[in-house]
Parts: C-alpha cells; sequence; structure tokens
C-alpha cells in the first residue's frame, strides 16, 4: 500500500511487482540502516550496557554502589559542584551569545562573515587545542595575571580553581550556543519590531514581547547542549581545575582507572546519564507545551 | 542534538539573504555602540586564547612562559625527532582517514535508508544513531574500555576506528539526511524511466546531488576523530596512541613547549580546512 505512493512514473506500471520490489521506498532500503546499527549496536550499546552492568553486579549483586554513592557526602558535592558548575557555564554563555548572534543577524554581510568566522574557528579548532591555551592564560605567571597586575591587581590563582573551570569551558562551549541561536535569529522577520513600535510599543518592549519569545527555541536548544556537554566535561576540568574540586566525569575516571572500582564508576556514570536524559527529556516535554500554546 | 545542522546552515544562510539592516536595540546612537562593542570583546574572546599557543611554540626556552623572550624553532625540530610525538600524529591521521571512510560510508547507507525505508521502528534507529551526541564522553569510555579488553581490541588500529566511528556517525548521517530530503525524488525515477538501474542511478543522479552534504559529513567524521580524546584515554596503549592523547599526557607531566608546536601546526591545519570548506561553499551559493 505504501509502495504505491512511489510509483508515479508511467513507464513501469508494466512491470509493477518488479519495480515495486526495486524501488526506493520499499523494505530493502531498510538494510541499508544495518551496517550502522549493528556498528552501534556492538561499539555504543553495548559498553554502555556492560557499565550499567557492572553498576549493580560489581563487586556483588545489589544496589550497593548506588547507597555508597548516595551515602557519601563527598559524592553528593561532587554532584551538585558539577551541577553549578554547567549551569554557570550555561547562564554566561547566553548572556555572552545572545547579544552577538543578535549581531550577527542585523550585520552586513561582510561583518557577519568575518563574525561567523570567529565562532567557527574554535568551534572546529581541537578541543585539547584550546584547553591547553587556557593553561597557559590561567597559570599564575599567565598573561591574565599579568594584565591585572598592570592595573595593580592581583595575582589571582585562576588555574587548580573551579573559576578558571568555568572561564575555560564558557569559552570553549560558546560556540555551540551561537550557533543555534543565529540559526533562529535569522529566521525571525526584522520587520516585526518596527511594526510592533509603529503600534506604540518601546524599543525595549517590543524586544522583550516580539523578539524574544520568538528567538526562544534557539536559546533552549543552546542552552541544552552547552548545558549537557558542560555536565559530561572531562579534559577541561582535569587540566583547569583542582583535584579536590572534581567534576563527576573526573571522578569516574578515577574510580575505574586509578581504583579498578568497577561497580562504583558504572553506578556513577548511570547517574551522569540518567540526568543527561532527564534535561533532555524535561526540555522535549517544554517545547511541545511550548509548541501547543503557539498553535492552539 | 542540533549542533550541526545550525553550523551547516551557518554559512549559507548568511550569503543568501541579504537582509534590511534595521536594528531594534541599535535605534538608539547608545544602544548600538553597546551592541558592536560587547559583540567586539565576545568575538575577541572567542579567538584570542586561542592564538597564544603560536607565539609560544617559537620560545627559546624550555618553559610555558607567556610571552617568550628568547625565539627560536627548536620545538617544532624536537616534534619531529621525537618519535613518540611523530608516530602520535600519524596514528591520529591514520585512524581519522580510515574512521572519515567507515563512517561516511556507514553514515551515509543508514541517511539514505532512513529517508527511503518504510518500516517500523524507524525513529528508534534514528534516535539511536544519534545518541552518541548526547551520552557522556567518560560514560562511554570506560564501557568500550571493558568492552574492549574482552576483545583484546586495547591499543589496536582497529580498536581506535572503530570506537571514533561510532562517535562520528551522528555527524554524518545529520548533513546528509539534510541533504537527501531536499532532494527531488523525480529526478531518480527520470533516470529509472531512461533504463538505469538502480546502482547507476545512485552513482550518477543521486550522489552527485547530494554530494555537498556527504563532503561536509567527511569533514565533520575527520575532525570528530582527530580531536577525540577522551575514549581514546582509555583505549591506547603505551605502544599506540593518538596526537591529543599525547599532548594529554604531555601537558599533565611537563611543561615541554614541544607541545606548542603540535599545537600550532594543528591550529594552521583547522583554519586552512575551514577556510577552504567556507570558499567552497560560498562559490557553490554564489553559482546558484
Amino acid at each position: 500500500m505504501v509502495l504505491l505512493d512511489e510509483l508515479s512514473g508511467t513507464a513501469r506500471s508494466a512491470t509493477k511487482g518488479r519495480a515495486a520490489a526495486r524501488e526506493p521506498g520499499g523494505r530493502r532500503p531498510a538494510l541499508l540502516i544495518l551496517p550502522a546499527l549493528i556498528a552501534l549496536a556492538v561499539f555504543f550499546l553495548y559498553p554502555l550496557a556492560v557499565v550499567a552492568w557492572s553498576a549493580f553486579t560489581d563487586p556483588a549483586p545489589g544496589l550497593g554502589n548506588f547507597t555508597w554513592f548516595f551515602g557519601e557526602p563527598g559524592n553528593l558535592r561532587t554532584l551538585t559542584r558539577t551541577f553549578t558548575t554547567a549551569l554557570w557555564v550555561t547562564l554566561i554563555s547566553l548572556v555572552l551569545s545572545y547579544p552577538y548572534a543578535y549581531a550577527m543577524t542585523v550585520a552586513g554581510p561582510r561583518v557577519r562573515g568575518v563574525l561567523t568566522m570567529l565562532v567557527l574557528l574554535p568551534f572546529w579548532t581541537s578541543l585539547m587545542v584550546r584547553t591547553f591555551a587556557w593553561v597557559i592564560l590561567l597559570q599564575d605567571t599567565g598573561v591574565i595575571n599579568q594584565i591585572l597586575g598592570a592595573f595593580g591587581l592581583g595575582p589571582f590563582s585562576l588555574i587548580r580553581t573551579q573559576t578558571g573551570v568555568i572561564i575555560g569551558m564558557v569559552q570553549l562551549l560558546m560556540p555551540f550556543m551561537v550557533l543555534p541561536l543565529y540559526a533562529v535569529m535569522s529566521g525571525i522577520d526584522q520587520r516585526l519590531l518596527p511594526a510592533a513600535r509603529s503600534l506604540g510599543a518601546r524599543p525595549a518592549t517590543a524586544f522583550a514581547t516580539v523578539y524574544m519569545p520568538l528567538s526562544l527555541p534557539g536559546v533552549s536548544a543552546g542552552c541544552l547542549t552547552v548545558f549537557i556537554s558542560a555536565l559530561g566535561f572531562y579534559i577541561t576540568p582535569a587540566l583547569l581545575g583542582s583535584p579536590t574540586d572534581a567534576m563527576i566525569s573526573q571522578q569516574i575516571f578515577t574510580q575505574v582507572n586509578g581504583l579498578l572500582k568497577w561497580g562504583r564508576g558504572g553506578a556513577m556514570g548511570v547517574v551522569l546519564l540518567g540526568l543527561t536524559l532527564a534535561m533532555i527529556a524535561l526540555l522535549a516535554v517544554s517545547l511541545r507545551r511550548a509548541g501547543r500554546r503557539v498553535n492552539g | 542534538m542540533s549542533t550541526s545542522a545550525p553550523l551547516r546552515q551557518a554559512p549559507e544562510t548568511s550569503m543568501s539573504t541579504p537582509r534590511r539592516r534595521t536594528p531594534a536595540v541599535g535605534t538608539s546612537r547608545l544602544g548600538r555602540g553597546l551592541l558592536w562593542g560587547l559583540c567586539g570583546i565576545v568575538g575577541l574572546w572567542l579567538i584570542v586564547p586561542v592564538l597564544v599557543v603560536i607565539p609560544l611554540s617559537f620560545t627559546g626556552k624550555p618553559s610555558l612562559k607567556f610571552p617568550p623572550d628568547s625565539w627560536s624553532t627548536r620545538w617544532y625540530a624536537n616534534f619531529f625527532a621525537d618519535t613518540a610525538w611523530t608516530s602520535a600524529l600519524w596514528t591520529s591521521v591514520e585512524v581519522a582517514l580510515l574512521v572519515t571512510v567507515v563512517a561516511t560510508a556507514l553514515g551515509t547507507a543508514a541517511a539514505l535508508g532512513l529517508t527511503r525505508a518504510r518500516v517500523r521502528g524507524l525513529g528508534a534507529a534514528q534516535g539511536a544513531m544519534l545518541a552518541p551526541m548526547i551520552v557522556p564522553g567518560v560514560v562511554l569510555a570506560i564501557g568500550t574500555y571493558s568492552v574492549f579488553l574482552k576483545l583484546q581490541l586495547v591499543g589496536t588500529l582497529a580498536g581506535f576506528v572503530m570506537a571514533h566511528t561510532v562517535l562520528a556517525l551522528p555527524f554524518v548521517m545529520i548533513p546528509v539526511t539534510a541533504s537527501l530530503r531536499g532532494f527531488d525524488r523525480r529526478l531518480e525515477n527520470a533516470a529509472a524511466s531512461l533504463g538505469a538501474g538502480s546502482w547507476t542511478t545512485f552513482r550518477s543522479v543521486t550522489l552527485p546531488l547530494v554530494a555537498p552534504g556527504v563532503a561536509s559529513g567527511a569533514l565533520f567524521a575527520f575532525v570528530t576523530s582527530f580531536d577525540e580524546v577522551v575514549v581514546s584515554l582509555f583505549i591506547q596503549s603505551p605502544y599506540l596512541q593518538t596526537l591529543p592523547v599525547k599532548m594529554y599526557a604531555s601537558v599533565t607531566r611537563e611543561t615541554d613547549p614541544t607541545i606548542a608546536a603540535a599545537a600550532t601546526m594543528i591550529i594552521v591545519l583547522t583554519t586552512t580546512l575551514v577556510f577552504t570548506a567556507t570558499f567552497f561553499v560560498a562559490r557553490r551559493n554564489r553559482a546558484q
């Protein structure tokens, strides 16, 4: 039945049966998905299942690893720290990216090209390289302290602190905020603002009541991407932060690689993965609700 | 999730729609000044931190002090004289090229299947294939490590290629699916009605038309693999490690400016790639 709508050409009506079997649109194209699905099953789903399995079975079957995780105050502090860090990174990125993305939409083609380039270059540059650059900038005799010193401030210890981690992560993750914001904002009809103004709204009111709500899908996509990336960040906090202020990814690394506690590492992994999925589900629900409000 | 779709659009929309300049906040001169001032600072903040490694790579002293007070090219000489660095670079390039081939082939096939098949469970399959983008790196890394220990894939080329391939798959599928959706299926029907077989139709009609999507997917796949650190940290061995893993070890263990030389070379390579890609996109848009 579904195959019929694929048969638009009259030339093939004589060989209907064979054509239908050969035509893309039948069941056969589904086979094309198989190789990717198999690779995914073996090298992605299976490893994740192993992590979950070890959380419940290693060293003994049961919920021991989870009671350990939620029983240690240190672990809960790590979890809170991970959350607050991700939250700060998301908020600062949003505050810096929103005007930037907006400027990209009102700029002339040449300036817009430059602004786009400034986002895309760091986006494409290796995370390891950029984190290394932050190690140099934040070190105690680093550029930032030299500049502050010239104004008679500091020196501040920035490396091995949570402030340093947040500064670095904001810069590393900002492209993920700017790009979705720009994608949504460039689709907003700019004549809406003068229209609102002509009806008597002040510029700030027009912006807040007309433009901002329309840009919300970009805001939520950007915030979600930055937030979940920040939750699972490993390299940057490991190199810029202090081991005593570790984020959850670092603790997982230590449990498995240093202490060989696969079960405990697995339990932390399950918690981190669960939180990430919960954030995504939350956003999906709120977007659907917002969509219903707009449409109905 | 929506990371690469806007990326692909960004350079293209920037060329296609010349918009009227009707700044909204910027109606007052103060507002406009503030907007552009902030924009300039944010732009510098995005780009300048990366650039500090370039002068640092030419330092004359074996320290990471910035700015350097004497200059030399010894760290580049050191990079190419040290087999630990060169073999890491070679491994990274080899793995990334293999991942590009495997992930682009698997991802393009899967995107074709997902846009054309009419079977149950397509949504679930698509969701599963995008999932590697959202799973925290460390969680996947410990799982992969445990599986690789069993399969004896730790420290092997095949291990690196497969681990990176699943991470690169979503980045291939998104642009290829996007170009397949904006594709006129009647062209394929026309080719078939003229007697072309399904493979000939695919090769001479479908593939050239979705080539830009496939190319950007391939570029994404290369970069994803070349940059990957977290999973690689777990599946490396002393005999086989990639460049980012070597850099990570170097930052944590020593203050050796050779890493700045390596970083500078990566920056130059990336910049060249991005500029070339942007140039081609701009030219294609102008041609249309």
